[in-house]
């Protein structure tokens, strides 16, 4: 058998693909990203969607199951909020064609906004989930859990987290086995799928027997393994959690939960019973410490030493394991001393203009997901909430409805494209019909940003590359209803405050689309040739050494002290210096310079 | 080669858009074909904006966690100074250190609130004596052609610590992740980067 060394992701990819899967949809979120995006590029015989959002991405596999395909979706954890009103029902109506909801967590958020933990779906939404531990796993998982789908008439998870979905190990490559369940649509099954009262009252049945039969099930599961060691302490885990575990306790005893609900009651039991004392290591949640202890099992340790919160490694759980008697690493250099290096927009990015611009009006920025949330940080400190996907739209609303004509000129929401794709027109549409008077800003930057470039329906492209519709913002604004749709050009700072200033002063809904802008990353959008010049450079016979260019945050721009006088004989304690091998010519700095010091450089 | 039954950490580091994962996935495929059992982990996503970004390697017969434990690090292989000096504490006290001699300033450097760190190979002398070793990777590259071949100059310096592995090897791994265009300047790197420690 072919051995390749893979990611978690494409894992499940290839998984999902030697399963026989024909349809697969997503929407980006980091640790889930690659999965789609795997797809597309490597299984033809798999039809791949970018969706606008995940709830749409399950209902687009959802759809394909019921008529009979095996279909994939897969998101992070914090999609399945947006997916969940899609999700909570497919329990009780069932599929037809295998059905696999893969939900990545992201424990110690990498890149999320929060930490909640995906197992929880699993409990509240009546359906398994399974949980891989490594690549191979990863695939797997995602193929047994097609059976298991098909077998129970289920939706299932597939659960993973960062240190799965981006952790690289080797992986059997099998081929692909096309499903025998029959295409087609059958009329004369809306009973099972028309979820009115009395069709629910009857499937609400359905559903308890079936997660019975499932906890039968999982007693015999093949991937709930138990390897008996030492006796003195036995250990319940699953996922990286196990593998931390095994790592710095190799001796001791341990039952692994590949499938982490419905748990297997009578292994856990009997497990308990054959160690001495038992230890439950789970990251995030006590989920099975909260099931084992309603057993009336006796555990020694769990949550009263594991941490709750972040992510575990091995040396976090020897220490927690080991209390007093661990033994850290000495400390040769205190990481706290040392110059933190948190991400930044990228120099050039069309977002720091605008940030700054905003900065200087003093504006209120309701925030949302995207790179454009690191504005937040020192020195730009231009955004100032981020909740969720679409968020900021309703909430500036709300503020302006609180602060009444005293917030008029002080507030406003900002939005990525994929973002207000995503969930941003109900906002919006809702401020116009209720008689709100926010601006909102679209920062259209023509692709998925910060999760690594993913098209979009603005971006003109489907998952494959291949040219499709693309979404015009400003008819989406005139058809909700919006009277005040201005485009603005980011790198006009002038231009850009002024635009910003008269819609956020006016009594009435406004759109502001930012224009031209696309993403510095973005090779097909060819984002350097709109600059004039290729690099800039810093004059030092005029450079005051005022640092006004060091507040937009560039990573191409660096203070370099020593006192000195500019050539007219103006004292400075330094100067700034721009990185050729970073400036790309944005000419934003070029605008905040008061004293013509910044010119056109050489490469 | 190393003792079967151990597994041996290599800890990489640096930042965003320096080739840290083409660096490690070189590494995966050498020792995969070697047929060890490997796993390596990384973070995606917003780090990649220019934050720093790790990786954990380990090799060995059976290779359980994918992350390496705080404090067991073999091989620390550093893309920047200031990003090898963050993970000292990570180290073995017989573990061995490459750097890159590049300064990257983060964002406090920049804004002239704090300076960046000095004497970043006298720290690392002072607890691993001569157990570490610096080269100008984007300086070598830069003579080859092309700055963004650093990655695969430090693979190269990085291949002398496994002396057991062919040139043939290391160069098949290479030429396997990088597009043919791409295999002249890379096979130049590695064998500038080889020569250069």
């Amino acid at each position: 058998m072919k051995k390749e060394i893979m990611q978690g992701n494409a894992a499940i990819a290839r998984g999902a693909w030697e399963a026989g899967v024909k349809v697969a949809a997503a929407y980006p979120g980091t640790p889930s990203s690659e999965i789609l995006k795997d797809i597309a590029d490597n299984y033809p015989e798999i039809y791949a969607e970018w969706s606008p959002n995940e709830m749409v991405a399950m209902q687009v596999a959802s759809g394909a199951a019921l008529a009979g395909a095996r279909s994939m979706v897969s998101m992070k954890h914090v999609g399945m909020n947006v997916a969940a009103d899609s999700f909570m029902t497919l329990s009780y109506t069932g599929i037809k064609g295998g059905m696999v909801i893969i939900v990545a967590d992201d424990p110690n958020v990498h890149s999320s906004q929060n930490e909640q933990d995906s197992r929880n779906w699993a409990r509240f939404g009546k359906a398994p989930m399974l949980e891989p531990a490594d690549a191979q796993e990863c695939k797997d998982f995602v193929k047994i859990a097609f059976d298991i789908s098909e077998k129970f008439d289920t939706p299932i998870f597939v659960r993973t987290e960062t240190r799965v979905a981006h952790a690289d190990s080797p992986v059997s490559l099998e081929d692909r086995k096309e499903s025998k369940i029959a295409l087609g649509l059958d009329p004369k099954e809306a009973a099972k799928y028309v979820m009115v009262p009395a069709n629910v009252r009857v499937r609400r049945k359905v559903v308890e027997e079936k997660m019975k039969k499932l906890e039968e099930y999982a007693e015999t599961f093949k991937y709930n393994v138990v390897e008996m060691n030492d006796t003195s302490v036995g250990v319940i885990a699953s996922s990286a959690a196990y593998l931390y575990t095994k790592e710095v306790f190799p001796e001791w005893s341990y039952l692994k939960l590949g499938m982490v609900w419905p748990l297997p009651k009578k292994m856990i039991a009997d497990f308990a019973k054959k160690v001495k004392k038992l230890v439950i290591v789970e990251e995030l949640d006590p989920f099975f410490e909260t099931e084992i202890k309603a057993m009336g099992i006796k555990i020694w340790h769990g949550k009263d030493v594991i941490p709750n919160m972040y992510e575990l490694s091995p040396e976090i759980v020897e220490a927690a394991l080991k209390g007093k008697k661990y033994k850290a690493p000495k400390v040769k250099v205190k990481p706290e001393d040392l110059p933190r290096r948190p991400p930044n927009l990228c120099a050039g990015c069309s977002h720091r203009p605008l940030f700054y611009a905003l900065k200087k009006l003093g504006a209120f920025v309701f925030g949302d997901i995207g790179c454009y949330t690191l504005a937040f940080a020192p020195p730009l400190q231009a955004l100032h909430t981020t909740i969720c996907m679409g968020s900021g739209g309703g909430m500036a609303h709300g503020a302006m409805k609180a602060l009444g004509k005293e917030g008029l000129g002080k507030v406003c929401a900002v939005l990525g494209d994929s973002t207000f794709l995503h969930s941003g027109l109900s906002p919006l549409m809702n401020t116009v019909y209720n008689k709100g008077n926010s601006t909102t800003i679209v920062l259209d930057n023509r692709i998925t940003g910060m999760t690594g470039h993913q098209e979009h329906p603005g971006s003109g492209f489907t998952v494959r590359q291949e040219p499709t519709n693309m979404v015009d913002y400003a008819e989406i604004g005139k058809a909700l209803g919006v009277k005040s749709i201005r485009n603005i050009d980011p790198y006009n700072m002038k231009e850009t405050t002024e635009v910003l200033k008269e819609e956020m002063a006016k009594d009435e809904p406004s759109l502001i689309l930012c224009k031209d802008s696309p993403c510095m990353l973005l090779r097909r959008a060819k984002p350097l040739e709109r600059f004039k010049n290729p690099v800039y450079a810093i004059n030092t016979d005029n450079c005051r050494g005022c640092k006004m260019c060091l507040e937009i945050n560039c990573p191409a721009i660096s203070w370099r002290e020593g006192a000195g006088q500019t050539k007219d004989g103006h004292k400075r304690k330094g100067t700034v210096y721009i990185n050729p091998d970073q400036c790309v010519g944005c000419e934003v700095c070029v605008q905040i310079c008061k004293y013509d010091a910044i010119e056109p450089g050489k490469k | 080669m190393k003792d079967n039954g151990k597994v041996t950490n290599i800890f990489l580091s640096g930042v965003g858009g320096q080739g840290t994962i083409l660096a490690s996935n070189i590494l995966a495929e050498i020792f995969l074909k070697a047929g060890y059992d490997v796993k390596k982990a990384e973070v995606h996503g917003m780090a990649q904006r220019g934050g720093d970004v790790t990786t954990h390697f380990r090799f060995g017969k059976k290779v359980y966690s994918s992350l390496i434990k705080y404090g067991d690090v073999d091989f620390l292989l550093s893309f920047e100074e200031l990003e090898a000096l963050r993970y000292i504490n990570w180290v073995k006290p017989e573990g061995k250190i490459l750097i890159n001699k590049q300064e990257i300033f983060p964002p406090a450097v920049s804004l002239g609130n704090m300076a960046y760190p000095k004497d970043t190979e006298k720290t690392f002398k002072k607890y691993f004596k001569n157990n570490i070793w610096m080269i100008d990777g984007q300086g070598i590259a830069k003579k080859l052609g092309n700055a963004q071949a650093a990655n695969v100059v430090l693979v190269g310096a990085f291949s002398n610590f496994f002396p057991t592995f062919k040139d043939e090897q290391w160069l098949d791994a290479i030429k396997g992740l990088l597009a043919p265009k791409l295999h002249d300047l890379n096979i130049k790197a590695f064998f500038a980067g080889k020569k250069a420690m």
